[in-house]
């Protein structure tokens, strides 16, 4: 009895706040736009089967017909690549020289790479707005030091939207790379040295491939996310950057059409279901082989 | 090998000074004199003062904290029931299923949770308030706590419950006395992680806030969609100040209890 309403509580929950949402999720991006309130026909108030035979794929159809959205699901797909490539450029000397430093800072410095996750992620990103504007830090310093002649316009621009997602996503690429460094036995690179690699064959013949676990979960922990951002598109972005989780945005709150919000919504979704589970199988794999 | 060469101490420099230059720019420009935010006219507080006296902003502060506090609280207990059920509950029906609706919301965009748990709280007739951004604050940080609080269930030692039971505990008590205490640093880290994510959050509680309730991260960022602004950034420094001074007293707080611990062994040790 006990057990029983120990499962049930969380399910229930769960199942009501989780799973059912989707359900309508789906259920109304197959539905019509309506000007009422909520404006999308049919509800279930009337009746199941007007509810069921109303339903249609029109929704999609039109997604499908409008460049718009398939412009912005390529671009998001190639801003998440771009930048999850940058991060890992970025991460992994940071991560390597963390492996390398001496054992009784590394705590300190995990901390300090932990420590911007824990202050708020809409004022990380609204820092840099102060910094790439036009009469921004950036651009003051650059003319100050004498490298550009007039101020680069770098802010609403696809370029912040890299910068600020290497910047809030760059701790998810460090930490599962210095754990996988962390681990490495030292000895394996003396090893490949004393065997007569130089210092560079020893880092891409040894280090990389046996940090490659680090690497992977790591790069699925910016992709994922980044796919689906909101706050760095619109805040650095400006109107020229297409990232699906904005149109989605600007569909429900500007457009009100909540129909087509929501078959933007389940195209979303099923994109993000391949690197998920990819994503979930390499876990499994990396906890089977320490096993 | 303990010694860094140039390059890993030039990465470490250059990847730091990467994270940490923007807030520190962010910071200083706080106590700018000047309206124009660029522009650099001699140290002042007036942003504070200015900041404390928006009503509207203290208001949604308010509201914030209130969210954070009841949807963390809420977050724990439900968090700490899915893990011990994932971890200690055996087979029961739609196993499967709980887990994938434990580790789904950590990798859901937030548009489509917001998107979602806005249009069940439409479908049943919810009015949009603190109410609903609490339920939906407390799903989605309830499986970050039940991932924090699994993981610990799962590397202690299981034969401390069991002796208590065949001591005659009622299952509910060896959970009480003995699991709870064991698990305690992973439950309060869960409960501040829960209540950081539901400070910070903007996109869920911008679909499920209402016109009566609105949080400090939906003001900040309609503030700051027109551009930079000195009270945003004194605002940004207040907030970066209160998790700095968190999260450092936290881990003293820590290292200091696993010192003593190590004491007390010790001082066990020595007289048995």
């Amino acid at each position: 009895m006990q057990r029983f309403v120990l499962i049930a509580i969380p399910y229930a929950w769960l199942l009501a706040l989780f799973l059912i949402p989707f359900v309508i999720v789906f259920k109304i991006s197959l539905s019509d736009i309506a000007l009422a309130i909520p404006p999308y026909t049919p509800t279930l108030g009337d009746g199941v089967g007007p509810f069921f035979s109303a339903l249609d794929f029109e929704n999609f159809a039109f997604l499908a017909s409008d460049d718009l959205y398939w412009k912005a699901y390529i671009s998001s797909l190639r801003i998440a690549a771009i930048s999850t490539i940058l991060t890992l450029l970025v991460g992994y000397p940071i991560a390597y020289a963390m492996a390398r430093a001496p054992e009784e800072w590394r705590p300190t410095l995990m901390m300090l790479v932990i420590l911007p996750f824990w202050t708020s992620f809409l004022i990380r990103v609204y820092a840099w707005m102060g910094i790439l504007s036009q009469e921004g830090f950036l651009n003051q310093f650059l003319l100050w030091a004498g490298l550009i002649d007039a101020p680069l316009t770098i802010l609403n621009t696809t370029t912040a939207v890299y910068i600020g997602i290497v910047y809030t996503y760059v701790p998810f690429m460090i930490l599962p790379i210095f754990a996988a460094l962390d681990r490495l036995d030292g000895s394996l690179i003396e090893a490949a040295e004393d065997l007569g690699c130089s210092r560079l064959q020893a880092f891409w013949l040894v280090t990389i491939p046996l940090s490659k676990n680090g690497i992977i979960a790591g790069s699925f922990l910016v992709f994922i996310p980044a796919l689906g951002e909101f706050v760095i598109p619109s805040l650095l972005g400006g109107s020229g950057t297409l990232m699906i989780g904005k149109v989605l945005w600007e569909e429900f709150f500007n457009n009100r059409d909540w129909p087509v919000a929501s078959a933007v919504a389940v195209i979303l979704l099923l994109i993000l279901i391949i690197p998920i589970v990819l994503f979930q199988r390499n876990q499994q794999r990396q906890a089977e082989e320490e096993a | 090998m303990n010694r860094l060469s140039w390059f890993n101490v030039t990465s470490l420099t250059l990847g730091f000074a990467f994270l940490y230059l923007p807030m520190v720019i962010l910071v200083l420009y706080s106590f700018n004199e000047s309206k124009l935010v660029t522009v650099w006219a001699g140290f002042s507080t007036k942003w504070y003062g200015e900041l404390l006296q928006n009503e509207a902003f203290l208001d949604a502060a308010w509201v914030t904290i209130k969210v954070a506090v009841i949807s963390s609280t809420f977050a724990t207990v439900l968090g700490t029931m899915a893990a011990y059920v994932l971890v200690r509950g055996g087979r029961f029906l739609g196993r499967t299923l709980f887990s994938g609706m434990i580790y789904a919301p950590l990798v859901m965009p937030e548009v489509i949770t917001g998107l979602s748990l806005l249009l069940l709280f439409i479908g049943i007739g919810l009015d949009r308030g603190v109410l609903t951004i609490v339920l939906a604050h407390t799903t989605f940080s309830m499986c970050y706590v039940s991932v924090v609080v699994s993981s610990r269930l799962m590397t202690f030692d299981r034969s401390l419950e069991e002796a208590a039971l065949d001591l005659g505990c009622s299952s509910f008590d060896a959970f009480r006395l003995v699991t709870l205490p064991i698990i305690a640093p992973a439950v309060i880290s869960g409960w501040l992680l829960a209540f950081t994510l539901s400070l910070d959050d903007l996109v869920i509680a911008s679909f499920t806030a209402g016109p009566s309730a609105t949080t400090l991260p939906i003001k900040i960022f309609s503030a700051v969609r027109l551009g930079v602004s000195p009270e945003i950034n004194a605002l940004s420094t207040i907030m970066i100040g209160i998790v700095t001074v968190g999260v450092i007293s936290a881990s003293l707080i820590s290292k200091r209890n696993s010192l003593r611990q190590q004491r007390d062994e010790q001082a066990a040790a020595r007289t048995a």
